[in-house]
């Protein structure tokens, strides 16, 4: 899995939003070591000036995610040895997002889209009332809690081709967590929000392709949660209410 | 580009061709092994408002269909902004309904 010298070859794309390209870098392979452990290497050893986002380093802050050899990774948490492609490894800023310089994207279009996909608590009650009974094991808390470990990596959204082919379209992301609010007793927004996941570059656009579903690092399933919103906003809308 | 109502229109449309498309298929395959000419397959479907209304309605559903399936791939690989988008759909809607009512004008009337 190693070259004679006994170095990965790792290209890094470097640029910003003007363009940019590959560069070659040698890092010495190290046992358990992940792709943030050879940013972070290159950054340290060879390029001072490598530009790249990270935060928890343990899967919990959606920081880090990267394009690793062609692939939406979370790269705190993927090691070198699971997804290398014989000895070599390409490290690109996440798909779908612009690059503000090497390998980080600015992420505002993607969290913009939370708001238009109304992915907003609406509270129906306030903090002088008695905290909501939530049982864990109705039919909408369910749905709720299957779809609620969302960390916010944009790595669906990068293996999303809908999101590459229409850019009014709000994402996996953003729907998904739309699809937990709809399925939160507690949150008074329903109609507000089927009406705003059904608008132009809404639920409806999703070709349930599954890139998210295949990609998604906490192993959610957000083409399920947009199957669910399209159902409900279609009898909404035969209802007339949206 | 695919809002709520084009995607009612859209699954809609395809609830109202599978039967028909299955029902065409089971006719055609009787009526080419029963070995009908196209003069005794014509003198069955001339003036019968069944099959006037059976094809009619198939006609109309494919327009609706075809339209907006159509509409998707050319927004998401042309990316024609949405007048155009709508323009298009309009017209190929348009043309597939103009097309199909004269075939069916054609064995019915």
């Amino acid at each position: 899995m190693q070259n004679p010298s006994g170095n990965l070859e790792v290209s890094v794309w470097r640029g910003n939003g003007a363009g940019g390209g590959y560069s070659a870098y040698l890092v010495p392979v190290r046992d358990n070591q992940t792709i943030l452990d050879v940013v972070t290497w290159i950054q340290h050893r060879l390029e001072p000036t490598l530009s790249y986002r990270f935060a928890c380093r343990v899967g919990m802050c959606g920081s880090c995610a990267m394009m690793v050899n062609g692939k939406p990774r979370w790269t705190c948490r993927t090691h070198v040895q699971r997804v290398i492609d014989g000895n070599s490894l390409k490290i690109a800023p996440l798909r779908n997002l612009p690059v503000i310089k090497d390998l980080a994207t600015d992420m505002s279009e993607f969290f913009d889209k939370w708001l238009k996909a109304e992915g907003i608590f609406h509270p129906t009650s306030t903090r002088h009332e008695a905290i909501a009974p939530i049982k864990p094991d109705e039919p909408a808390q369910i749905a709720a809690s299957a779809a609620i470990e969302c960390i916010n990596c944009a790595i669906c959204y990068a293996a999303c081709d809908v999101v590459a082919l229409n850019p009014d379209y709000l994402g996996p992301a953003a729907l998904n967590r739309a699809w937990t609010l709809i399925n939160d007793q507690r949150d008074g927004a329903r109609t507000a929000r089927l009406a705003a996941v059904s608008a132009g570059g809404g639920c409806f656009n999703c070709h349930s392709q599954q890139g998210c579903a295949t990609f998604c690092p906490n192993e959610l399933n957000p083409t399920e949660s947009i199957a669910g919103l399209k159902r409900f906003a279609a009898v909404a809308a035969l209802r007339g209410e949206i | 580009m695919l809002g709520v109502r084009l995607y009612l229109a859209q699954r809609i449309s395809a609830l109202i061709m599978a039967p028909l498309v299955l029902g065409h298929l089971v006719v055609m395959i009787y009526a080419t092994r029963d070995g009908l000419s196209a003069s005794e397959i014509l003198s069955r479907t001339q003036g019968s408002l069944f099959w006037g209304l059976s094809y009619g309605l198939f006609v109309a559903a494919v327009a609706v269909h075809a339209a907006i399936g159509l509409r998707v791939i050319v927004a998401e690989y042309v990316r024609l902004p949405g007048l155009a988008l709508d323009a298009f759909t309009w017209s190929v809607g348009g043309v597939l309904l103009a097309m199909g009512a004269r075939a069916v004008a054609a064995v019915v009337l």
